[in-house]
């Protein structure tokens, strides 16, 4: 065994999770301040530490909701841990955990960087990066039946079902959409996906049909508006999380913002380049460790652009009606799919 | 009877969601500039911010006084008859009880009690009141920190009252007689 190995690797496992927390704390405050916006309101401003009024320019974190995410962690780890006398407990406890293990291992192949001294920026640099997150990312769906299964009760379940057809019909239209980008690479690592771009430009021109395909079902895929039917508050009282309260409610939140942290980081390292840009020398493997960290940071920028529009969609949109998300998945984007590998594979036999 | 409302069919470009997309984020995008950019918020932010209230808002009942700094309040008792959730208790002085601190008066409560956590600002009291005693005035947050504290007496109905001179409760009761005695009724 490499120690070595081990020791950066944890510590990496360590950042990386760390910075995925903090992402979907913020990007839940981001959630309010967008829709505020959106809505015409001002969103949470008044949250704070008391010594905060002594600080300079702590008004305006305050204005911002800087703090509030820390209230909203508070207030989960503070509230009752209550268990409905009815659930299934084995069940119950589980599935929080099964919603977000799987959550959080899809960040692990994601290149979110090039090289900082001679580490590289990727926890787990897999030959089957893609497959290895198609994988992970079915996953997801478990929890969702089991929390729905558990709860014993009509619209946790309801909201169980739903997730479960939807997100598995998603899963072949956004398995299908990739396929393209594969053949044009040649190849599933993805740190190999994003050398490929900064030699030959961005994927999302070469493949903007994909591109769209995926982002739809991603949006599917993690239950974002429009396709939120697993959550739709207003239909089925809260969702498959119905019964769950305090930290285990916390989970099934973490889990979805993580998952939209990683389709995010998913959709830049496949379409957009990671951490590659196309000036200033950002486009090749970093020689200094500035460049290195403006990398890692350009590859947080893009990913920021996409939850922010991940955000942005959820307050624009009316949800689907179930038969219209099913048409969409299936008699829409699946032939759609299908007939973009077809074209992608006829332009790529021409070309050679 | 049931009537089927044919939907207009859509054009392709329409069934690409791509015109609707396109206005929603229009819309959205306009809205997020009006609230950042132009500062046009709908939020108004309470504690910083007050509505305007009204003339005719009617808030917590308080006892005012007289221009001579005098209390109005003979201890009738009709208010706290009228009182529909019984928030207040009057204290006659009795037999021997403290005078009245003003002309024209027989007496004044020895106590005045509303508990505000039972008032519902009907405006009962001040309606019934002979002496124009009692007014619904413009508080309407009332806080405390404990049941007892949001009992307010007389002492202290008296200092948020404040101050309204003469009594014009039956001249204004004369000019709506008055007024009434000619048809249609013009007040």
């Amino acid at each position: 065994m490499d120690w070595n190995f081990i020791i950066f690797s944890l510590v990496k496992i360590a950042i990386v999770v760390g910075v995925v927390q903090g992402l979907v704390a913020y990007s839940v405050l981001a959630e309010r301040k967008i829709s505020a916006w959106i809505q015409d309101r001002v969103g949470p401003n008044r949250t704070a530490p008391p010594f905060m009024k002594f600080v300079p320019g702590g008004q305006f974190l305050t204005r911002l909701g800087i703090f509030q995410p820390l209230a909203d962690g508070l207030k989960f780890m503070f509230k009752e841990d209550f268990t409905p006398a009815g659930v299934k407990k084995i069940y119950f406890f589980l599935a929080p955990a099964v919603s977000v293990i799987p959550a959080m291992l899809t960040v692990a192949v994601i290149p979110f960087g090039s090289y900082l001294g001679a580490q590289k920026m990727v926890i787990a640099d897999l030959n089957v990066g893609i497959l290895y997150t198609f994988g992970i990312v079915s996953m997801g769906v478990y929890g969702i039946v089991l929390a729905g299964y558990a709860a014993n009760s009509k619209y946790p379940m309801f909201g169980g079902i739903r997730s479960s057809a939807q997100m598995i019909s998603y899963e072949i239209s956004m398995g299908m959409s990739v396929i393209p980008v594969l053949l044009i690479v040649g190849n599933l690592n993805l740190s190999q996906i994003i050398s490929w771009q900064s030699n030959h430009g961005w994927l999302v021109v070469y493949a903007p049909i994909s591109f769209i395909i995926f982002m739809v079902a991603s949006f599917a895929e993690t239950n974002r508006t429009p396709f939120d039917l697993p959550e739709a508050e207003t239909e089925l009282v809260g969702g498959y999380h119905t019964e769950y309260g305090s930290m285990k409610f916390a989970l099934f939140f973490l889990a979805e913002y993580s998952n939209m942290v990683s389709s995010s980081a998913m959709m830049v390292t496949l379409f957009f380049g990671g951490w590659t840009l196309p000036f200033w020398g950002l486009d090749h493997a970093a020689t200094s460790l500035g460049l290195g960290i403006a990398q890692i940071f350009v590859f947080l920028a893009k990913m920021l652009f996409f939850m922010v529009v991940f955000i942005w969609v959820r307050w624009m949109f009316p949800r689907f009606r179930y038969d219209q998300l099913m048409d969409l998945g299936w008699r829409r984007f699946l032939p759609l799919a299908l007939v973009n590998i077809l074209i992608t594979a006829v332009w790529l036999w021409l070309r050679s | 009877m049931a009537v089927v409302v044919n939907r207009k069919s859509l054009t392709f470009w329409e069934k690409l969601y791509l015109p609707a997309i396109v206005g929603g984020l229009k819309v959205t995008l306009k809205h997020a500039y009006n609230t950042l950019i132009l500062r046009k918020v709908v939020t108004m932010e309470y504690p910083e911010q007050k509505w305007t209230l009204p003339t005719g808002y009617r808030g917590a009942p308080y006892l005012v006084k007289d221009q001579d700094n005098n209390t109005k309040c003979v201890s009738c008792q009709l208010c706290e008859f009228v009182c529909p959730p019984k928030a207040i208790r009057i204290t006659p002085p009795g037999e021997h009880g403290q005078q009245a601190d003003r002309t024209n008066a027989e007496k004044m409560p020895a106590e005045f009690e509303i508990n505000m956590l039972r008032c519902i600002f009907c405006g009962f009291c001040q309606e019934v009141c002979p002496e124009e005693a009692i007014f619904l005035q413009q508080d309407y947050s009332l806080t405390g920190l404990s049941r007892g504290e949001m009992i307010y007496n007389k002492e202290k109905l008296l200092s948020l009252g404040g101050e309204v001179g003469g009594i014009q409760k039956w001249k204004n009761k004369l000019d709506e007689a008055k007024a009434q005695e000619s048809f249609p009724v013009k007040l």
